[in-house]
């Protein structure tokens, strides 16, 4: 604590900013994000965003790759933290797979067209 | 590249049957919005997309409508057709709800009134849920007048009839109940056409009798008597649908699409087309850009039937009021906060900012490459 400027703290890393960029805004805090993204071709990404911090994420990576017969990554965002990555278009999927896993429905928001 | 647009989604709604959940903030608060039991409005990704009029209230406003004006309701634009679609979805269950206002969420199974003519009765009524059925299959491009007659044209065979009978074939009825005394029977659902004709005057059958009163028959008879002495109710706003021309949307390219008319749906909802934009780029993930003819040029191959899809997510968050729905609304920005007060009920709201979710790295590393 002897020259804290010098750090490279982000005084905002604990609590969020309120208005930052984080999703811990008002009521969007507890979604999870389900979102699609067009690749190449008639290629797409999912993305799920905003996982509670009860689970892990390494796991449920794991379990959607061998449900879903896809792959998929972690990533780590310096934003939004850890992102799961799955190919193909698997939102209904994500979102069916975490409803009939005991998480509420209406905390998962889906994106895309 | 010959393919045809790429819509992910398609293959999946091809085989699921489209489902829908009623608007959880609109039609859940309304005691009258029966359950939603067979049919619920979402779109395949679960996004709640309902402004078609779900409440009892808001059917009898369009029963009156139906009635009272039926031929003049020439709607070009319906909302993206696909609105009207939902609607009609909701109603097959509830042919009887249509007359009465009332929603009973079970069908009827058995119905006193229906005598010798029960036969007939239920004969015109498959055909017409029949009917029913196969427009609402349609790609719905169709303009409500067709199913308004088709309304009316039930509505008035069945007041021919004497009664009505529910749309759901239930094989287990035995037509010679329908005989039996309504006390006993309590799985007998008031048929809504008794309730529709005794209502107003305040004779209605049941009033008479020792049985204890069902829901329906008290919420009918509640808003039978609310619109008696209120005709204003029924038409104070009836006639007026929010209709959105459908997007339009082309390839540029290959990579490229071109939704040409942002500008006039813009105006059309009195919302800001850099909102609009910003919408409907978080939600697609992608980027995009205007080019001097007011043209909305995105990244991604994207199908009518997809933008529509975002841009009806929009009008559901962004546009239309969650007290009254009434599409009338204004959207100002406050302190970095964006509120939206109605014009038609006066309420006000925060929505939620739009904001981007996480972005994948999609192509190449190298080209995004920053210094």
């Amino acid at each position: 604590m002897s020259v804290q400027n010098l750090n490279s703290f982000d005084p905002f890393a604990e609590d969020g900013d309120p208005l930052g960029d984080s999703q811990d805004v008002g009521s969007q805090s507890e979604y999870i994000h389900i979102r699609i993204q067009q690749r190449n071709g008639r290629k797409t990404l999912t993305t799920l965003q905003g996982l509670p911090k009860q689970y892990d994420a390494k796991k449920l990576l794991k379990a959607f790759k061998k449900e879903f017969a896809c792959n998929g990554t972690l990533v780590d965002d310096e934003k939004m933290g850890q992102v799961i990555q799955l190919q193909g278009d698997q939102r209904a999927k994500i979102s069916t797979f975490l409803t009939e896993n005991g998480m509420e429905k209406a905390t998962i928001k889906v994106h895309g067209f | 590249m010959t393919e045809p647009l790429f819509d992910p989604s398609l293959k999946k709604r091809k085989k699921k049957q489209v489902q829908f959940t009623v608007d959880p903030l609109g039609a859940d608060e309304d005691p009258t919005a029966p359950a939603p039991e067979t049919i619920e409005e979402t779109t395949v990704d679960g996004a709640v997309v309902d402004l078609g009029p779900s409440t009892t209230h808001e059917r009898m406003k369009l029963n009156g409508e139906a009635e009272s004006k039926p031929a003049e309701e020439e709607d070009p634009r319906a909302m993206f057709g696909d609105l009207k679609k939902k609607k009609k979805k909701k109603e097959i269950p509830m042919d009887f709800g249509e007359d009465s206002g009332t929603s009973t969420p079970i069908p009827a199974t058995s119905t006193p009134d229906v005598g010798a003519s029960g036969e007939a009765v239920e004969d015109l009524d498959f055909s017409d849920l029949k009917k029913k059925k196969k427009s609402s299959k349609k790609k719905a491009n169709f303009d409500m007048e067709a199913f308004e007659k088709e309304l009316k044209s039930s509505s008035t065979a069945d007041a021919a009839a004497g009664d009505e009978d529910d749309g759901e074939p239930t094989p287990a009825v035995d037509l010679d109940d329908d005989d039996a005394d309504l006390g006993d029977d309590p799985f007998a659902q008031p048929a809504a056409g008794e309730i529709l004709a005794g209502v107003g005057s305040g004779n209605e059958a049941w009033l008479k009798s020792d049985r204890d009163y069902t829901y329906p028959e008290l919420l009918g008879r509640f808003y039978e008597s609310l619109h008696l002495a209120n005709p204003s109710l029924l038409s104070s706003s009836a006639g007026k649908r929010y209709t959105i021309a459908p997007p339009s949307i082309h390839r540029e390219g290959t990579k490229k699409s071109i939704f040409a008319n942002v500008t006039d749906i813009c105006k059309k909802m009195h919302r800001q087309p850099e909102h609009v934009i910003q919408f409907l780029f978080s939600e697609m993930g992608t980027t995009g850009s205007v080019d001097g003819a007011g043209q909305l040029v995105i990244k991604g191959r994207f199908q009518q039937k997809q933008v529509e899809n975002v841009l009806r997510r929009y009008i559901v968050e962004y546009v239309t009021c969650k007290t009254c729905k009434s599409p009338d609304t204004l959207l100002t920005k406050e302190n970095r906060i964006f509120f939206m007060s109605c014009e038609s009920c006066g309420s006000r709201r925060s929505v939620n900012p739009i904001k981007s979710g996480f972005q994948a790295q999609v192509g190449k590393r190298s080209r995004n490459k920053t210094g």
